[in-house]
């Protein structure tokens, strides 16, 4: 019973609690709600975008190449982000929309760069795979697995030595613990105590193979705790409990704890990318990823909790709404200009392509 | 402002504790800072700035770097050290897929002012990990500047350009210079991408970097006393490359002759080659290693090793082509 669940977790002392409880996962499922219907407009305007998988790409679909959807992980975004600052910084993964999305970027300029769009967030230079806004401490997602996780132990280096207030959060996933980087970032975290929280995605599969199989041991909580990192595993499904782990290990972070390791259980609705129809998954595997969907459970325990079900309608269809608005505006975004190919290339040497 | 005369690691160390002074953002990290570095290109700085921005790392290269990227996106503008530029080869996507491509695929919302120094070059009887050459792999690479001192005053004033640039600089310093002695000129300014003419002569260029440009030196005196008047240009910049310098050089003297330390095929040797070939009338020759590991016992290190000789060789072979 997931409302009972959230109730056990949250203990409320008397209504103004349970109003603020509410009115809380009521933000994440709003969170939630637009990072859905973000992904599955993408995922429809994605159909032939790719040629992989024996998919053969037409050139009708307006998000190309590799589209990787969070769709059924959204939580695991909405919870931790949910508790961080504009100024905070963050690093994502190669399926990154929903991070970025909870991290207050702009959707408008999100799809248009899906679209690979002139007004899109990168200018049409990465698509979705390296998705990013700077503006809002969102510094990008990353076409390498485990590849962040330097780059978010340097980013809370510089914000220690710089007296800075801010942390970072590096989200990775379950096949990135078993590529070099995670050893070295998570050693480099706790030998400089940084300001980092560590976030480990775990959706079971390393692109279409299953992680277990792949890797020894107990998996990025017992390995991060090896390293000395303290680590605590969540049910990355329940967006009220990744919100609430989120805060205590943020508030000890901003305390100078040194960097925490959330290890967020969740699943992988989709497959590794948009086209990807999963033949390599069990029919139950797919319908227990389905079934444990994070917006549905959260949905539950607003009901549970007398939300009345038009609020979280309206929510719905602000949300569908907010996505309508951003297909419009990368449909009337135009191409990059072939010149753009050879700006922001570098500073010095210009011009010096050839 | 002050001419002294100073080691090339010397040079160095001076030069980022300029840079330091001036600028707060300047942080160092990499293996063994705190002891002033392998090599002593860090002497001194560790006890004038601290252990928070002379950092003493884990052997981590790949998060040297990628914490390297990290702290530029974050406001800082730091020099990573990987000792010897073999050792960056763990650092590849940190280098190739990160700093390069940074500023590019997210559409320029960013800037990765991030100094990379790998030493290059063959280090005596240090063998095939330790030796190489690799600044045609960075020189290929769209994204970084690439930059190879020759002298004590280059290291200072280029290290200085290079910490003023914002874009990532991959800085090759040579292991067999670090000991060689030189006039420093703590106010001369270096223009990134400029060669420098170190010698004009009417029939042939020689263009040459790092190590190397001496070798072309001795070999250009050697010439001369066979009646060949060569220039020799010292490239400084590999990217980027000053090619009004050469192709005005080459145009003049007619013959080109492209030496350098590393492996010959493939090598930056053969773009400056080929662009004189399509620009210019020019001859063209290379002379760079053979493609072999290079070996530790001193018979087999010196195979792979350019000497003089070898550069009078082939510029006589280019010249009697050329007069053919």
């Amino acid at each position: 019973m997931p409302a009972r669940d959230f109730a056990d977790r949250r203990p409320f002392e008397g209504d103004r609690d349970l109003t603020a409880a509410t009115e809380h996962l009521a933000e994440l499922y709003r969170t939630m709600a637009r990072i859905r219907a973000f992904e599955e407009a993408a995922e429809r305007e994605s159909i032939g975008g790719v040629q992989v998988l024996g998919v053969t790409a037409n050139a009708s679909a307006k998000v190309r190449g590799p589209l990787h959807l969070s769709i059924g992980q959204e939580a695991v975004a909405a919870g931790v982000c949910a508790h961080l600052q504009r100024a905070d910084l963050l690093t994502s993964t190669h399926r990154g929309h929903g991070h970025t999305l909870a991290k207050g970027a702009n959707m408008r300029q999100m799809m248009a760069e899906l679209f690979g769009r002139a007004g899109g967030s990168n200018g049409g230079k990465g698509g979705s795979m390296h998705i990013a806004d700077f503006s809002v401490g969102m510094l990008g997602a990353n076409g390498v697995v485990a590849a962040g996780m330097p780059i978010a132990c340097g980013a809370a280096h510089a914000l220690k030595i710089r007296r800075l207030p801010q942390l970072v959060a590096c989200f990775f996933g379950d096949g990135a613990i078993n590529r070099g980087p995670f050893l070295e970032a998570l050693n480099w975290a706790a030998v400089y105590r940084l300001p980092l929280l560590f976030v480990c995605e775990d959706n079971r599969f390393s692109a279409t193979t299953e992680s277990a199989p792949m890797t020894a041991g107990e998996g990025a909580a017992v390995r991060a705790r090896a390293i000395g990192v303290p680590s605590e595993t969540v049910d990355g499904n329940d967006v009220a409990a990744v919100s609430a782990l989120a805060q205590r290990l943020i508030a000890d972070i901003r305390g100078g704890s040194g960097p925490r390791l959330m290890h967020a259980l969740t699943w992988r609705v989709k497959g590794h990318v948009s086209v990807d129809g999963q033949a390599y998954r069990e029919a139950d595997d797919i319908a227990a990823a389905q079934a444990g969907d994070p917006l549905r459970r959260a949905r539950d325990a607003l009901l549970a909790a007398g939300t009345p079900p038009e609020a979280l309608d309206r929510i719905d269809a602000e949300a569908r709404a907010e996505v309508d608005d951003a297909l419009r505006f990368a449909n009337q975004s135009p191409p990059p200009e072939r010149a753009a190919a050879f700006t922001d290339v570098q500073t010095l040497g210009d011009g010096t392509w050839r | 402002m002050a001419v002294t005369t100073m080691t090339y690691a010397a040079a160095a160390a001076a030069a980022l504790g300029a840079a330091m002074r001036s600028d707060d953002r300047v942080v160092a990290l990499g293996e063994d800072l705190g002891r002033g570095g392998i090599f002593s290109q860090y002497r001194g700085l560790v006890e004038e700035f601290g252990a928070e921005r002379v950092i003493d790392t884990p052997i981590s290269e790949g998060t040297i770097v990628g914490a390297g990227v990290g702290m530029a996106l974050a406001g800082l503008k730091p020099v990573v050290e990987m000792r010897v530029a073999d050792f960056a080869l763990c650092a590849m996507d940190e280098i190739v897929n990160q700093a390069a491509k940074n500023r590019y695929m997210f559409g320029g919302q960013g800037r990765v002012p991030l100094v990379m120094r790998l030493p290059i070059g063959i280090w005596s009887a240090s063998a095939a990990q330790h030796s190489q050459s690799l600044e045609a792999w960075f020189a290929h690479l769209p994204g970084v500047v690439v930059l190879c001192p020759s002298t004590p005053q280059q290291n200072y004033s280029l290290l200085r350009a290079a910490l003023r640039a914002d874009d990532p600089v991959i800085y090759m310093e040579h292991k067999e210079l670090w000991a060689r002695s030189g006039e420093v000129d703590d106010a001369a300014v270096a223009t990134i991408g400029r060669a420098q003419v170190l010698q004009r002569g009417a029939q042939l260029t020689i263009v040459s970097w790092s190590a190397a440009v001496h070798t072309a030196l001795q070999a250009a005196a050697q010439l001369r006393a066979e009646g060949v008047q060569a220039s020799v240009i010292d490239l400084v910049s590999l990217w980027p490359w000053d090619r009004d310098t050469v192709l005005t050089d080459c145009a003049r003297t007619g013959a080109l002759l492209v030496v350098h330390e590393a492996v010959q095929a493939g090598g930056f040797g053969a773009e400056i080659a080929a662009t004189a070939a399509e620009h210019t009338r020019c001859r063209v020759a290379r002379l760079g290693a053979p493609r072999v590991p290079v070996g530790y016992a001193a018979s087999l290190e010196a195979a792979s090793r350019i000497d003089a000789a070898a550069v009078v060789r082939a510029a006589r072979e280019l010249l009697a082509t050329h007069a053919a």
